[in-house]
């Protein structure tokens, strides 16, 4: 799958929430959209990736 | 004295809001409590590192955030990067900010209207940056902005208030915040917009840049509150050309 623009190994089967905390992201810090859609919080464990899925996880940074 | 600066509902006694970039993590804490800051601008970026501090963790307590759609080139961006601040979960606060032109980093105010229409509608409380054009403050107005940001000069340019007499045409029209965001370089600078009548001063650069950030964040809180102080007392009138004594003009020591 493609993370932030970069290519990405997934394991088969995995949840956003289980790719996520392998990927040393924090939830409360972090929203994630999926193929162009926010996708909630309470959706983390639900939602089981795909090879074809395009994920973006953004943060608040310094910035004026 | 109440006299509360009401954005969208939320008061606020501080008149200085501050952007966090440009300062190292530990420098924001330290400059936000100088500055008595009680908001504070965020920008949102792609999340690369995991294990990365995050500037939410150099926040104080209580402060509230107000995440900008830097980075965008057109309404759709500034929207979808609105959307995304708010599943951060701080808030409903946004400040559209548009720019395509990388040379003076100036706001499409076109596009920002059409970004406040839509956001405005879905409960955000939406503070429009913007180039100071009243045609276009009406419309953001009318959009259902919740305060006009207009700029001073170019983003992170220090030049002082390039843009004073129009900013005075948004004051004596508008009927929303009017804070002035961008190009404010010097205290003195951001104390003579407040005397103008503007509700708010952002700074960052000015700031960021100082040999001591520390310090000038105190001096920008003092400068604000002069000049706000200053508008509300009513400055005196200006003589064209000729003076008027101070001092009684009987009782000289002279026949």
């Amino acid at each position: 799958m493609i993370l932030n623009g970069k290519k990405t190994e997934i394991k088969a089967g995995m949840t956003v929430m289980e790719f996520l905390t392998e990927q040393g992201y924090k939830a409360g810090r972090i929203a994630v959209e999926l193929n162009g859609e926010i996708l909630p919080k309470s959706s983390y464990e639900k939602v089981v990736l795909t090879e074809a899925d395009v994920m973006e996880v953004v943060t608040f940074m310094g910035g004026g | 004295m109440n006299d509360k600066l009401v954005i969208g509902g939320h008061e606020f006694n501080s008149r200085f809001i501050l952007g966090s970039g440009k300062f190292s993590l530990d420098m924001t804490k330290k400059v936000i409590e100088n500055g008595g800051v009680e908001m504070a601008t965020l920008a949102v970026r792609r999340a690369n590192e995991g294990g990365a501090e995050n500037i939410l963790d150099y926040m104080p307590e209580g402060i509230v955030l107000l995440p900008n759609t830097s980075g965008a080139r057109n309404a759709d961006e500034a929207v979808r990067i609105a959307r995304l601040a708010r599943e951060l979960g701080c808030g409903d606060f946004v400040k559209v900010e548009v720019v395509h032109d990388s040379k003076y980093l100036l706001p499409d105010n076109h596009e920002t209207v059409k970004a406040t229409e839509i956001l405005a509608k879905e409960g955000f409380i939406v503070m429009d940056y913007m180039y100071p054009d009243l045609n276009a403050a009406r419309a953001m107005a009318d959009a259902g902005a919740a305060a006009i940001m207009p700029l001073a000069a170019p983003i992170g340019s220090n030049m002082g208030l390039a843009t004073r007499d129009f900013i005075k045409i948004l004051v004596d029209e508008i009927d929303l915040p009017i804070i002035v965001d961008a190009g404010i370089g010097r205290p003195s600078q951001a104390c003579e917009a407040m005397e103008l009548g503007v509700d708010a001063i952002m700074a960052n650069t000015a700031v960021a840049t100082a040999a001591d950030p520390g310090l000038m964040a105190k001096a920008f809180r003092l400068a604000i509150e002069a000049g706000r102080m200053a508008y509300l007392s009513g400055p005196g009138r200006i003589l064209s050309g000729v003076g008027e004594a101070s001092s009684p003009l009987t009782g000289f020591l002279r026949d």
